[in-house]
């Protein structure tokens, strides 16, 4: 039986033709690439001046802090753009969901809480970071969600809204606050590392909430009194 | 053959694989799954190579994080429209209504 979604034999070939050509080019590359040590070293000479000890975290909230800065906003321009196509809340589950699975949340979601700050502050000096914390407050989000519970239900669709675009506002902060003494994005030494942990914790926060509400994918119903605001 | 060379291969790989599904496969999900292994094979090539001196090189590694939140926003907001398109149009595909394709896709599995 011909699958329903097959495509006409020579688009097939033309398009295996290709794939083959494009991975062929990328292996050629990367057997051609010279043998070098990269941008390790000026990271290295650098470290003492970025505020914190991991190379990585000094490259993404310091040294390439532009990017990081970017991606926050990215995150947030998805959950904006996602929630203005007005998709259907979830469909119920038909049955509740089991009592396993809402004692196993119930368990986890503290765990889950508690394991996030703490990858939040290990990302100074070992691999953890932001990231890594605002994808383990997804998880409690969607596992929140998975039990029909709202992640931070009680907040206001307003203060929500405030919520996911915190991290970019106090990174953009920081990054304009620091203009007043050199340029965008250039800590001074000194305030590096407190800096870094104020960008780092509201984005945990922002990018928790702005994944498991992308899981969820409808706009947080908003009242009557709200339009406009935020 | 190191190790570092040996992830960078299986990138090159993961990248023919997910564009060659990414052109024949006609539904949305499977699409979007696609452009994933893409992404995925990028992201192994970049770490490969951070690493084939054996000290990770930073910048890369962080350039991939990046990425793999990059990816993850364009891949809910790609779920989220793919969602559209079929509460739209009753199909998940892209294919318009006078494609020959199409119909018959339509009436193998119905509704979708």
């Amino acid at each position: 039986m011909k699958r329903p979604e097959a495509v006409p034999s020579i688009v097939r070939a033309l398009a295996a033709l290709l794939s083959l050509a494009v991975g062929g080019l990328v292996v050629w590359a990367v057997l051609g690439l010279p043998e070098t040590a990269g941008l390790r070293e000026v990271v290295a000479t650098h470290m003492d001046r970025s505020g914190v000890t991991h190379p990585v975290t000094a490259v993404l909230l310091n040294f390439r802090g532009y990017d990081t800065l970017l991606e926050v906003a990215v995150l947030l321009l998805a959950l904006i753009a996602t929630w203005s196509l007005r998709l259907a809340p979830p469909d119920r589950n038909p049955e509740r969901p089991g009592l396993v699975l809402r004692e196993l949340v119930r368990l986890l979601v503290p765990v889950l809480i508690v394991l996030a700050g703490y990858l939040l502050w290990l990302g100074a000096h070992a691999p953890g970071g932001a990231f890594q914390a605002g994808a383990l407050l997804a998880g409690a989000g969607v596992l929140l969600i998975l039990v029909e519970v709202r992640p931070l239900g009680r907040l206001s669709p307003t203060a929500l809204r405030v919520l996911a675009a915190l991290g970019v506002a106090v990174f953009l902060a920081v990054a304009l606050l620091a203009m007043g003494r050199g340029r965008l994005l250039e800590y001074p030494v000194e305030w590096a590392g407190l800096l870094i942990l104020a960008i780092e914790s509201a984005a945990t926060v922002s990018i928790g909430l702005a994944l498991a509400y992308l899981f969820r994918g409808d706009e947080p119903a908003r009242r009557a009194d709200e339009d406009g605001a935020a | 053959m190191s190790a570092a060379l040996a992830y960078g291969l299986a990138g090159a790989g993961l990248i023919a694989i997910g564009l060659y599904a990414l052109i024949v496969r006609r539904h949305l999900l499977r699409k979007i799954l696609a452009v994933n292994v893409v992404g995925n094979g990028v992201f192994l090539v970049l770490v490969a190579l951070a690493q084939r001196s054996g000290v990770p090189d930073p910048v890369p590694q962080a350039m991939v994080l990046t990425g793999i939140v990059v990816a993850v926003s364009a891949t809910a907001l790609a779920l989220a429209l793919a969602v559209r398109v079929r509460d739209a149009t009753g199909r998940a595909t892209l294919d318009l209504p006078g494609d020959a394709a199409m119909g018959r896709g339509a009436r193998r599995d119905g509704a979708r």
